[in-house]
This record gives C-alpha cells, structure tokens and sequence, in this order.
C-alpha cells in the first residue's frame, strides 16, 4: 500500500510539472541518447542485443492484441458489407446494403432509444452521487478504508450477480421494492411491463455497481488538488459552494471526461443486466415488446438467434460510432462547465 | 483536511448500508426455500436451508457448478499470470529502453484502451470457430491474455520507481536486458504487479458476455453457470440464490484481504488515465 501510495504521489508531482506525463521532454532524449549509444558501442553483438530487445519486450502485446483485438475490429466492417450467415458463411458482397437496411429497421431504432434513455437515466445521478461521495470521503475520517472498502464492494460483485440478486428484488409479486411500495399505500409496480419501469430498474443495477467506483476515481482526483487554492479562495471571502463551483470542478474536469467516456463505453454496450432482468429462454428479446432491449442484445439476437452475421457486425460497426459521437458530446458539456466560470 | 463531522458520519453509513444490502438480501434468500422467497412479505432474516441449497447447486447436473468454478479460475488465473507478465515487459520497455518508434507505439497503446474490444465479437467467433476452439476454454482465455491499461500502469509505475543509474551499471557490468529485467525491474516492479494482477482477475473472473456467447454447455465459467441456473422456464429461486453467492464468495473474500491495494490501484488507475 506505501508502495502504492508513494507512485499516487509521485505522480501527482510530475503531473504539476510542466510536461504532460505520457510523452517524456524530446530535448532531454537528445542529450542523453548519445550517451547511451556510446556505451553500449563497445561489443558488436551486445549493441544488436540492447537493439533488439525493446522490440521484443513489446512483441507479445502487440502480436496477441493484432490478432484477438484489431483483427476483429477491423474486419467486422468487412463482414458488414456482406450478407454473412452463421451456417452457410459468405454470401456475397452488398455493399451499404446493411447499413441501408438498418436505418429503417424499427427493432434497431427502438434498441436505440432503450440504450440512450438508460444511459442517460443511469449516468446523470450517478455522476452527482459519485461526486458528493467522493466529497464526503475527502474528510479526515475514521476507519478511512473501511468507509472505501464499503462503496467499492458492489463493483467486486459480478454483472451477472447483480442481474440476478436485482431481478428478485424487483420482482413483481414477491420483490422486497413491491412490498415496501405497498406497504407505504404506492401499490405495487409491475416493473418488466412498461418501458419507463424497466428502464428505471436497470438504471439502478448500473449504478449500484459503479457509484462507489467513481467516487474513489473522483476521491483520488479531488486529492490531488493543491490545499493552497482552497486557503487562497477563503481568505478572498469565497462561499464554500463558490469553492466548490469554481475550484473543486474545474480541477475535476479532467477526471470527469474520464469517468463519462468510460461510463459511455460501458453504457452503450449494455447488455448482462437487462438479459438476466428478464427470464425464460427469449430474455434476449427485452420484454415482451422489447420495451428494455438494449443494442447490444439486439446485436447479439441478430448474430446468433437470427444467424445473420453481416447484420450483426452493421450494428457492432454503429456502436463503434455511436461510441465515438456520444463521447464527444460529453467532452463537448463538460468543457461547458468550466468556461462558465 | 477538515475534521468530519457526525453526520457525514451518519450519510456514509447509510451509503454502506445501500451497498451492503442486495449482498445480504442475496444471503438471506440462499439460505431459505423457494417458497419462502415466494411468501409475502419477504423474509429479511437468514434461514437455516444454505447448506442444503449449496448441496442441491453443487448437485445440480445441467450447470457442473462445481466445474464451473474451476473454469473461472483456470481462465481468471491464465489471463492474469499472462497480462502481469506481458505488461511488465512492454511496460519496462516503455519507461526505460530507447528504441525508434516508442512513443508512437505507446500512443497506439493508449488507444487500444479506448475501443471495446468485445464489439468485435462477430469476426471473434468466425476466428474461434476456423481456430476450432468454439466451445472451449482457451476462446475465452487467447483475446484476454493482454491489456493496454496493465502495459500502462506497469510504464507508468516503472518510470518512476526504477532509477536510470541502476540499468545503466548493471549494462556496464555486462547484463543483457532480459538479465537486467529479471534482477532488476522485476523485483521493483512487484507491488504493481501485484496490484495489476488482483483487478485483472477479478475483471476475468466477473466478465460475461463473450463467455457467455463462446462457451458450449460442457465448458461454462461460473457467471455462465448462473445464468443458465436462472434462465429456464421454471427457476427454482433458492437454488439460483446459492449459485449466486458460491460465484460471488471468492472475490469478496479476495476483496476483504486485499482490499486496500485495490483501493489503490483503481484510484491510481484514474489518476493516470
């Protein structure tokens, strides 16, 4: 843990330093790589040895991830442009044809429309919760890793877990949420019937498992800004909401983006949690008019329910690109944020 | 740092208490019968049928729980051995080797992090099935043996953790640089690979989706497993409730005795990224 605690620390003083932390000063390389080169200049074979190596140190990532990552990215918009069953293979080239077909695909649209709406149900609160939690852990508490350990203990639970245990307690007739509504006169909700319910209740599964997550990414974050700002901003008379608006988000910012574009990646290939809200063996259709199918369920039907592969790679490719989109719009609204202040 | 005061106390406890519950509903539900869960209102107490329903998963011959969970570990352990190692090759190399092509390289590492690799599943599966892996094991251990985000956490923690003056004598004594990376780097490199592997396993050990469309009935993880127990027709909801708990035991135990160093990484992880 000192260990770790000493890297956290390390860096945090690299990152107040002038240079980025990823890219190392180009001038300092040019002073010493001469340096380097003449002392390895003395044996032919050990200098071809300290050539080579570099190379094959980086090898294995590079070798496995071009076949198991970059492979199937690439050529998933090959398969997209053909029509491509699961038994009978290749079936000849059609172009746009897929993406075509797509675009008045009412299935899609309506997968679409479940995937952003969740997304959007599930990250706005979790945002907010993760950054008054991560606020809240930034005192001098008691018992520091035990108040840690407890927000993070949802995420060490499996997607499918959460689905699972969710899906009982949101059952319609003997779920403990239905109980505790009718007992306080609500009456019970039936919540795989209607989209708004369904959407609500996987929104809570997702942000059960990530809330305390991003606190601690925020905690770390919130950490790392310099007490003198805060000293600074108090004898200038500032409100502690003021030091709120004006120092702790803007010096979150960064972190934010983080958190959002992971969030994004994650929520727009939601997929375990509504499957495992539904039951019987066509869970993958979504409810029974699909009122909380998501796309990547819909993807999935296509490829292996429907055989359809070439389909199927069209909406992995719109996915890629709905990723894209949708994280630049994030960064688009957070960087909002600061230039309002 | 503020001193803080009771009821921030009193709003942590209730968020603990929100992150504690579907956990212990899960047990209190493992260790009653179906038709208690059934009952209204719900029972909020623990029963005493757990070890029986642990019995009845374990019996149980449509899922091979027992199997199951080895699997888990066989995939969760390969996959973390393999991305540790890997990792603090290339990550070693990144932060201390010069070599042409190094910062270009690493930015295209930096991006692998970005893409969801998973969306490639379509072509995956055609590579799984000409590879005549579909089913088995190792279709859900080869696309996992590397990761971007553990050869970046290794570079970063090894640019700082290893000084320039110790590789640089130990090249004057004549050390080659596999030499110098076993001595060396490795021992430094511990704590962090340490760290890299706990969260690379637990993220094996959780993952669903690819496993869940690339393995037959024969060769299941347990999250497969679980998903099968609670996908039929009829559920026998005590039965699924001690699966549940079976699958999410081990990690909650690893969780306990390491916690404090997952803490750490993932905080460390944010601050990097």
């Amino acid at each position: 843990m000192s260990d770790v605690r000493r890297a956290e620390r390390a860096t945090q003083a690299r990152r107040t330093s002038a240079t980025g932390p990823v890219v190392p000063a180009p001038t300092l390389q040019a002073v010493r790589a001469p340096r380097g080169w003449r002392k390895r200049g003395g044996g032919g074979r050990r200098g071809t040895e300290a050539r080579v190596a570099p190379y094959l140190f980086v090898s294995p990532f590079f070798l496995i991830f071009a076949v198991f990552g970059l492979f199937p990215l690439l050529y998933t918009a090959w398969v997209s442009m053909h029509d491509w069953s699961l038994l009978s293979g290749n079936e000849g080239f059609v172009g746009l044809g897929n993406y075509q077909d797509l675009a008045t695909d009412s299935q899609f649209w309506r997968a679409l429309v479940n995937t952003m709406g969740i997304f959007v149900i599930a990250t706005i609160p979790q945002l907010v919760l993760a950054t008054l939690l991560a606020q809240a852990l930034n005192h001098g508490l008691r018992a520091r890793t035990f108040w840690r350990m407890s927000v993070l203990v949802p995420n060490v639970t499996s997607v499918a877990a959460v689905g699972i245990i969710f899906s009982l307690i949101f059952a319609r007739d003997f779920g403990i949420v239905n109980w505790a509504l009718d007992s306080v006169g609500i009456g019970a909700i039936d919540w795989q019937a209607h989209r708004w319910s369904s959407w609500l209740a996987i929104s809570v599964m997702v942000d059960w498992r990530w809330t305390g997550y991003n606190a601690l990414i925020l905690l770390a974050a919130l950490q790392s800004v310099p007490k003198e700002l805060y000293e600074a901003a108090r004898i200038d008379g500032a409100s502690a909401w003021r030091q709120f608006w004006s120092i702790t988000v803007p010096m979150l910012r960064p972190t934010l983006v983080f958190v959002t574009i992971v969030a994004t990646i994650g929520g727009v290939q939601l997929f375990t949690e509504p499957l495992l809200f539904g039951s019987g063996v066509n869970a993958i259709a979504g409810g029974t008019t699909g009122q909380y199918q998501t796309v990547a369920m819909y993807l999935v039907q296509e490829a292996f329910t429907g055989q359809r592969f070439g389909y199927a790679a069209t909406i992995a490719w719109v996915l890629f690109l709905l990723i894209g989109v949708v994280s630049a719009v994030n960064l688009l609204l957070l960087r909002r944020i600061r230039s309002a202040d | 740092m503020r001193r803080a005061p009771v009821t921030l106390y009193v709003a942590l406890a209730l968020t603990a208490l929100l992150s504690i519950a579907p956990l212990y509903f899960m047990l209190v539900m493992a260790s009653r019968t179906t038709s208690e869960i059934l009952s209204v209102p719900p029972p909020l107490v623990p029963g005493g049928e757990l070890f029986d329903n642990i019995e009845r998963v374990f019996a149980n011959e449509d899922v091979i729980f027992g199997q199951a969970l080895l699997n888990s570990l066989i995939v969760a352990g390969v996959t973390t051995v393999s991305v540790v190692v890997c990792s603090s090759l290339a990550g070693f190399a990144f932060a201390k080797l010069r070599f042409r092509g190094r910062n270009a390289l690493l930015l295209v590492v930096v991006g692998t992090m970005m893409i969801p690799v998973q969306l490639g599943l379509v072509p995956l599966y055609m590579l799984m099935n000409k590879l005549g892996l579909n089913g088995q094991l190792s279709s859900v251990i080869l696309p996992f043996l590397v990761t971007g985000f553990g050869v970046f956490m290794m570079r970063q923690y090894a640019s700082q953790a290893i000084p320039d003056e110790l590789i640089e004598a130990a090249r004057l004594d004549g050390a080659s640089t596999w030499r110098i990376f076993r001595s060396i780097v490795f021992p430094v490199l511990r704590p962090a690979a340490a760290v890299l592997g706990l969260l690379t396993f637990m993220e094996r050990w959780n993952d669903f989706l690819w496993p869940y469309l690339a393995l037959d009935a024969e060769h299941p993880t347990v999250q497969v497993a679980l998903s099968r127990l609670s996908g039929g027709y009829y559920t026998d909801q005590a039965l699924v409730m001690a699966g549940t708990l079976m699958g999410t035991l081990p990690l909650v135990v690893v969780f306990i005795i390491f916690g404090r160093q997952i803490i750490g990484g993932i905080m460390e992880g944010g601050l990097k990224a």
